[in-house]
């Protein structure tokens, strides 16, 4: 988890290795902990020291090189300084302070537990992200459960974990409460497993609980949901985030309000959509030193027309001096908005991406806010309402324009000319996600000239293969622009219509990229070449329905091992040639995921290919519809 | 699926990027939101006549698409090698012309696309479902294409008269306002209005699929059950109106 991240603070950037500044996969939490240079023991874990006071050399030198080590944050530092020699493995073994795993099934975790002693933090990532996307089989695994048994008798004093599309179940969160006294922050992002019976647990057992992050989780809905919030003892004071938008469960209000009011260093707060207007006002009264909030559905407690004003809102706003990031607003009515006015001033992040808000609803509100530089919405916003950004949104950083209607033949209100206008006004955009039906090379191209720091580029055309919608041609010379012209580029993601040509040019200038998403594109196995032996850092590739087969996999055999994973669904790729690459790869665990048929005919297409090193080898827990080659 | 698999590796024409697996593995399951695994299996099995039948009258912004989709058709009903008898007759069993009063049958979507996270569908589905957008077509006989409204935009039957007047105001033939009748329904004689006795009468079908005079039920109702709205000509909604009917009538 990069420091970046943190500030950005727009929900799932938060555990994304994608932002600038992010010099490894995770660093830790850049900073935050001040390295101990008492010398002799660090009181970091347990060591095998010698304790008289004459101690030989490499004894010292160990303990110099343990405070040394101790600034070194970055996990890809750690892991170069830990290849040094004996010593340094040890030295870094003893003082790396966060675990960072991006794939959970790439150690064992006792393995990794055995070699790091004095962990703090760890940050476990699971399921690949098309999982995100309904494409991995239910019950396909990353159950936290395996670890969580190796870190609690390891690290009692563990203080913050962090699991990204892990599978959680209530059980395992009464594990985290009973294992480690000492626990502080837990942040849950698009997991699933639990539901208001584990988050009870965790309120009530950990006693010095400071952030309960819950992110796009899925929540189990239970016939009786437990009131979660009202457990939170009231011994605990130091809360400072709560976010719990995606836990859809009613809970008592005033046990919130309690909870808010003796929580002063509360920063952070995002509420569900069971808050009403007039609630978020006692809550804001409350708290006014937040600098995040959520606010929830922003929909008055009485339907039409009886419930506060917004003139009685806005005073809220105006007192809360210190709000930078504002989300929720997902039941809004736009004559509600003006009551953010007092802050849009001061806001850096602004997230109305679940609201249907149109141009002329959310102009006024976008012209005030002239430091935003993270902006999610929903297209309903179209080219207009994205002109506005541009011209008042110099500072923008990330930008994300999501669609109302996730169909392919859906109208679609933003277009190359939105894309073409932020590009003219928004020239340090690092980050973009845009989804559209309607694009042009030119807008592309132009995008990739104004805007040279991209680290970030996403373009969802949702329409399957279609071309630049003026000149009718393929979108390979856009992207082949954003790849040459942005030289900082670490994530790619490509659509429309695309040809070889295409992967020939990222091959060739996407140097710096780590992660790819392509779908629906290329003409033949020569764009799976071009790419795995153009793109000499990539990480994590996924593919999805495009005509790929054995042959184009096998090009990746020198290079997977130097990658986290590759994803293939809907290729044309057979058992024959995934066999292949499990038997002349032996450290990489070969999934195939077969489709339910009728016949139970054994097939000899494959339609779901994911690969991963692992110091594992294959998994036990892989589902009946999981084949591990 | 043997069928799919063989399809796939036998080599064939196609535009660039016309990949045919998207359009085969694709299937006439929307995505529902639901996760998991159960949508792939439904899309297998469902998958052909939508492809098959991939209309002709589809945008035409989408050439490229419509032309690669053509290809899966003639192959498959060549009934490959390992083909399923039970999925021949599916694929030849062309679907029937589409009614005109019915909306289209939606085109065959892939799952998990366009890409968006099932939470934010989810999220979009329930909050339209607890009264946030509620977008809703709207038709006008004889006009060449329909409009979306955002039915949680408007309060009353009188706004949202005024929106499709400001629409579909190009289209009505005589704009003779002519003055409100009576006080049978205030909401319906604004409507009547509306359409400035050019024989228009607006319509709705609602969730049970039934079409409805726009206009008998309170607001909030409305809106609630309203799926889609069409604005019939005056002469087909005999059966639907006649009080709307004698209006224009006696006013002309």
């Amino acid at each position: 988890m990069s420091g970046a991240a943190e500030e950005a603070d727009s929900p799932p950037t938060h555990m994304s290795e994608d932002s600038p500044g992010s010099s490894s996969s995770g660093g830790s939490g850049g900073g935050r902990r001040t390295p101990d240079l008492r010398g002799g023991d660090n009181g970091g874990g347990p060591r095998a020291s010698s304790s008289s006071s004459s101690a030989p050399p490499d004894q010292v030198l160990d303990n110099v090189l343990e405070s040394v080590l101790e600034f070194l944050t970055a996990a890809r530092d750690r892991n170069a300084a830990s290849l040094v020699c004996r010593s340094w493995y040890r030295a870094e073994a003893q003082t790396r302070r966060e675990l960072f795993i991006g794939n959970c099934y790439a150690v064992d975790p006792r393995r990794a537990v055995a070699r790091f002693r004095a962990v703090a933090a760890v940050v476990l990532k699971g399921k690949p992200r098309f999982a995100d996307f309904s494409l991995l089989p239910d019950g396909w695994g990353a159950n936290v459960k395996p670890w969580l048994e190796a870190l609690g008798p390891a690290y009692p004093c563990l203080e913050r974990i962090c699991l990204k599309r892990m599978t959680v179940t209530d059980d395992d969160l009464g594990l985290v409460a009973r294992s480690f006294p000492g626990f502080q922050e837990l942040s849950l992002v698009c997991c699933d497993g639990f539901s208001t019976l584990g988050l009870a647990v965790i309120a009530e057992g950990c006693r010095h609980l400071r952030v309960l992050d819950l992110i796009e989780d899925y929540v189990d809905q239970e016939d009786e949901a437990v009131d979660w919030i009202s457990k939170f003892p009231v011994s605990n004071t130091s809360l400072e985030s709560l976010m719990f938008d995606c836990v859809g469960a009613p809970f008592n209000f005033e046990a919130l309000e309690a909870l808010v009011a003796r929580s002063p260093s509360l920063r952070r707060l995002r509420v569900n959509h069971h808050v009403s207007v007039e609630q978020l006002r006692r809550l804001m009264a409350r708290a006014p030193q937040l600098t995040h909030l959520g606010t929830g559905a922003f929909r008055p407690e009485a339907p039409q027309g009886e419930g506060m004003s917004v003139s009685e809102l806005a005073p809220s706003f105006a007192a809360s001096t210190s709000i930078v990031c504002l989300s929720g607003f997902q039941e809004v009515n736009p004559e509600y908005l003006p009551a953010i006015y007092p802050v849009c001033g001061n806001l850096t992040s602004l997230n109305v991406s679940f609201a249907s808000l149109t141009a002329e609803d959310l102009t006024p509100v976008i012209r005030q806010c002239h430091k935003l530089q993270t902006f999610w919405v929903l297209d309903t916003v179209g080219d207009e309402g994205l002109r506005a950004v541009a011209e008042t949104c110099s500072d923008l950083r990330e930008l994300r324009v999501f669609p109302l209607d996730a169909t392919e033949d859906s109208d679609g209100s933003v277009s190359d000319v939105g894309l073409q206008a932020i590009s003219e006004g928004c020239r340090k955009l690092e980050s973009i996600l845009y989804f559209c039906q309607r694009m042009t090379n030119a807008a592309v191209v132009a995008m990739s000239n104004n805007c040279p720091d991209l680290v970030v580029f996403r373009l969802c055309i949702m329409g399957r293969h279609r071309p630049d919608r003026i000149t009718g041609e393929p979108m390979d010379d856009g992207f082949g622009a954003i790849v040459k012209n942005c030289k900082k580029l670490t994530r790619l993601s490509v659509s429309g219509l695309l040809t070889d040509k295409a992967f020939a040019y990222i091959g060739q200038y996407g140097k710096l990229i780590k992660t790819l998403s392509l779908a629906f594109s290329g003409n033949s196995d020569l764009s799976l070449q071009f790419l795995f032996e153009g793109c000499t850092r990539l990480q994590k590739l996924e593919v999805r329905d495009s005509p790929f087969s054995d042959r184009g996999l096998l090009c990746g055999l020198d290079y997977f091992y130097n990658m986290r994973f590759l994803w293939m669904n809907s290729c044309r790729l057979t058992m024959r040639g995934c066999r292949e690459v499990a038997q002349r790869m032996p450290n990489l665990v070969v999934e195939v995921m077969e489709e339910q048929n009728e016949d139970k005919v054994e097939t000899e297409t494959v339609d779901k290919l994911y690969l991963y090193r692992s110091l594992a080898g294959p998994r036990g827990d892989a589902p009946p519809l999981v084949k591990i080659l | 699926m043997a069928g799919l698999g063989f399809e796939e590796t036998e080599l064939r024409l196609g535009l660039p990027g016309g990949s045919n697996e998207a359009e085969e593995a694709a299937a006439a399951v929307r995505s529902s939101g639901k996760r998991g695994y159960a949508e792939t299996i439904d899309l297998v099995l469902k998958l052909e006549p939508a492809s098959a039948a991939a209309p002709p009258s589809e945008d035409d912004e989408e050439v490229a698409d419509g032309v690669a989709e053509a290809q899966p058709s003639p192959a498959a009903a060549d009934g490959q090698l390992k083909r399923s008898p039970s999925q021949c007759s599916v694929v030849t069993a062309a679907q029937p012309d589409a009614d005109p009063e019915k909306p289209r049958a939606p085109k065959a979507q892939a799952v998990g696309w366009p890409p968006v996270r099932s939470f934010r569908r989810n999220m979009l589905a329930a909050t339209a479902e607890r009264g946030g957008a509620a977008l809703v077509k709207v038709s006008m006989d004889g006009a060449p294409y329909l409009r979306k409204v955002d039915m949680g935009t408007y309060k009353s039957y009188q706004e949202l008269s005024k929106a499709l007047e400001k629409m579909f105001s190009s289209f009505t033939i005589g704009n003779d306002c002519s003055q409100a009748q009576g006080m049978t329904g205030m909401n319906e004689s604004k409507l009547v209005d509306l359409l400035n006795g050019s024989d228009y009468v607006p319509t709705y079908e609602d969730k049970d699929g039934d079409w409805m005079l726009v206009g008998d039920v309170p607001w909030e109702m409305f809106v609630a059950s309203c799926k889609r709205l069409r604005i019939m000509k005056g002469s087909e909604a005999i059966g639907l109106a006649p009080r709307a009917m004698e209006k224009c009538k006696s006013r002309s």
